[in-house]
């Protein structure tokens, strides 16, 4: 079966005064209707690059190489640029760290939202209205009619970052890639909104891709994890075969470390060394350098994907039981 | 009992804020006023001895950055007093405070804006010891190198500018910084949250060890209920200004007894515990501009009572060494329902 979303062979570089650099490295994974994919990673790692050349956003030095981006069997990649333009905002939605990506300050909520309606349908501007409302109900805001007469500044951060979402929702997207929404809110403000994005996948049956660097949300919100390291995907599963079972040594290292699963006051199991620099990666695989179960090959071959049953992109991949 | 290295006695802060430009112009379009004061802490009293790393945990907003600078004699408090000692931390008007310590040091949450991006590591850390003549010229460079690798750097970086380290390097640099003043008191503010996972278990790592090796006394403020419980000894929930309930680590996170710091606790993801097996907090953080009367968390609390809404909770000790400030566990919220039992 097709997903919502399939990705295929992704590659996007940048041309940097200090070399090329190949942010998102033949990135492949696919999304079905109401399901949630966690697209985990370290700052650098790729992540919102991943997010910005599925949507077509990536802007000069940068550049989509390769790969295609299939939503709902039709290929992105091959549309034009007016094409594509109407296919934002329809089919596929963007929701960004800082909501005010998405608003503008001296327009009232309402005025804005029933804009976005109108670019693609046409209807009456009462209709559209009617429409920002649903769509402020659906995340959950309370008295969305009221909210609809305000300006952004006068909303908190938790309630701006659903009118965003609300806002990538309103033409019911078969796709949405959301990255990093909650970052930036309070912990009480971010379960809320997680609650509800997990209800929206289930009930409206949109594909949503949730990036973040943090494990223990994609743990409690994904259905299935990617990894992200140094531009690659190096590993994937759903999220209890990931988390409880993972096959790359980064994913084990990246879940080791996290201290609620030690007791307290104990050393945590550490990576060693630090983020890689993409311009000089290692030959072979990236992580070589902080990998405690690298040999000789590691250093000349790069890993090719183990593509029995998993998927792992390592030359010693972790047995599970 | 010996007194306690750190006593924060009954400390409020208020700003008034005058709002900015864009604010001001947004007001005059939407006719609303924003100037006003700020709750930033009220009442806020604590006791740290010498040895202990007391966790500072709540959501932005609730001032826990406030605190911290007060305890370092950043900004003076409004009302109250921070004693190092029996001595206090400083003197002086806000907006023109004198520090009196050099024995309280603060390590921020971002390690790019923190560090001078034009001077050599090195200068940078040796820079206070000689602002207060502590040492000089070769002296400083053996202490530097040492400090460098106690912080687990090769002493060799000393002569390397900021931007030549990564995210965790520096934080490690900014912690050599502040040791290089021999504190007795650290104040980590979010000192880990700006930090990619595999780099933060170093850095905590790196915290504990300093702490065993050097005695250290520290306010660890954070918003991650994990890392706090990693490696803090006793905790303090602080909801809008106030803390709201104060008690070791161990117990708080065996059975939180505020209905804040409970939910708190099951509304944050942790990893393993799978789909849907967190339940959100209900409702808005309100504003420390205008606070809820009585109890400031009973808009959103599920026990709130008439009396929620009138008085105000004190944070009492309660039978079991704990404190906390609610009314369900001081005498009923002032509903038909039955007072929650204590030791539930
Ligand atoms: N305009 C650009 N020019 C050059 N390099 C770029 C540009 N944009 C991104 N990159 C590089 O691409 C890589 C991936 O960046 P990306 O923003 O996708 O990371 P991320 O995983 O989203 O990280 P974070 O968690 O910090 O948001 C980085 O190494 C970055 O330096
Ligand atoms: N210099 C200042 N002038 C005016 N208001 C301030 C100032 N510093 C802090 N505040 C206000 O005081 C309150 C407490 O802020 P504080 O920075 O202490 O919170 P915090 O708990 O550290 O939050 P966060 O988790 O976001 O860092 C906030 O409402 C903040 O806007
Ligand atoms: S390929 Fe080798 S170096 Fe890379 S993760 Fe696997 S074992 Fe480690
Ligand atoms: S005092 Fe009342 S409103 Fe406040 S936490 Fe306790 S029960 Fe809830
Ligand atoms: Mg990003
Ligand atoms: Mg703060």
């Amino acid at each position: 079966m097709t997903g919502a979303l399939e990705v295929r062979g992704l590659t996007t570089r940048f041309e940097t005064r200090a070399g090329p650099v190949t942010a998102v490295n033949d990135v492949s994974f696919s999304v079905a209707p109401g399901r949630i994919m966690g697209l985990v990673g370290e700052s650098g790692s790729g992540k919102s690059v991943t997010g910005f050349s599925i949507l077509g956003l990536i802007e000069e030095p940068g550049r989509v190489t390769g790969g295609s981006v299939l939503v709902e069997g039709q290929d992105l990649r091959a549309l034009k640029p007016d094409q594509m333009r109407r296919m934002r905002g329809r089919k596929v939605s963007m929701v960004f760290q800082d909501p005010m990506m998405t608003l503008n300050p001296v327009l009232r909520v309402g005025d804005q939202m029933s804009m976005a309606v109108r670019v693609h349908e046409k209807m009456s501007k009462r209709a559209a209205w009617d429409r920002a409302r649903e769509a402020l109900e659906i995340v959950g805001i309370p008295a969305p009619a009221e909210r609809l007469k305000a300006y952004p500044h006068q909303l908190s951060g938790g309630m701006r970052q659903r009118v965003a979402i609300a806002t990538a929702l309103l033409h019911r997207p078969a796709v949405i890639i959301a990255d990093e929404p909650t970052t930036a809110l309070d912990v009480s403000i971010q379960g809320q909104i997680l609650a509800e994005v997990r209800r929206l996948a289930d009930e409206t049956g949109t594909a949503i891709v949730w990036v973040t660097h943090d494990l223990a949300v994609v743990s409690s919100l994904a259905d299935d994890i990617c990894v992200m390291y140094a531009g690659r995907i190096v590993e994937s599963g759903t999220s209890e075969q990931v988390i409880t079972a993972p096959r790359h040594p980064y994913t084990k290292g990246l879940i080791e470390s996290v201290p609620s699963l030690h007791e307290p006051g104990r050393k945590l199991p550490q990576i060693p060394g630090s983020t890689p620099q993409l311009l000089n990666l290692p030959t072979g695989c990236p992580f070589r350098p902080r990998c405690p179960r690298a040999t000789d090959i590691c250093a000349t071959e790069p890993p090719r994907l183990d593509t029995d049953g998993r998927h792992v992109l390592c030359h010693h991949p972790l047995e599970t039981t | 009992m010996t007194e306690p290295l750190l006593q924060i006695d009954a400390v409020s802060k208020r700003f008034s804020r005058r709002p900015g430009l864009l604010t001001r112009g947004l007001d005059r379009l939407t006719g609303t006023d924003s100037a006003v004061t700020v709750h930033a802490l009220t009442d806020v009293s604590l006791d740290v001895p010498r040895g202990e790393v007391m966790g500072i945990v709540g959501e932005s907003g609730c001032g826990k950055s406030t605190l911290g600078r007060i305890v370092s004699g950043i900004y003076a408090p409004t009302d109250g007093e921070v004693k190092l000692d029996g001595k206090p931390v400083a003197q002086g008007p806000d907006g023109n405070v004198q520090k009196l310590t050099t024995r309280v040091q603060m390590i921020h949450q971002d390690p790019f804006a923190s560090l001078n991006p034009r001077m050599k590591v090195g200068e940078t850390i040796a820079e206070g010891p000689r602002l207060h003549g502590l040492m000089t010229g070769e002296e400083a460079r053996q202490r530097v190198r040492q400090l460098l690798r106690q912080v687990g750097l090769e002493g060799a970086y000393a002569n390397r500018l900021p931007h030549q380290f990564s995210g965790g390097q520096r934080q490690r640099i900014a912690i050599a910084r502040a040791l290089a003043m021999e504190p007795e008191l650290l104040v980590l503010d979010e000192a880990v949250a700006s930090l990619d996972v595999s780099i933060q278990a170093q850095v905590l790592n790196l915290f504990m060890d300093l702490r065993r090796e050097l005695d250290l006394t520290a306010l660890f403020i954070s918003h991650d209920l994990s890392v706090v419980r990693h490696v803090c000894d006793r905790v303090a929930i602080m909801y809008l200004g106030r803390v709201v309930e104060l008690a070791t680590a161990e117990e708080l996170y065996a059975r939180p007894m505020h209905p804040y710091t409970e939910a708190l606790f099951a509304s944050v993801p942790t990893l393993g515990t799978g789909r849907a097996a967190f339940k959100p907090i209900k409702g808005e953080i309100p504003s420390p501009i205008d606070p809820p009367p009585g109890c400031a968390f009973h808009p959103r609390c599920p026990f709130a009572g008439p009396r929620c809404r009138a008085e105000v909770p004190r944070l009492k000790p309660s039978p079991q060494g704990r404190s906390v400030a609610c009314h369900l566990h001081d005498g009923g919220t002032g509903s038909e329902e039955t007072p929650r039992e204590v030791a539930a």
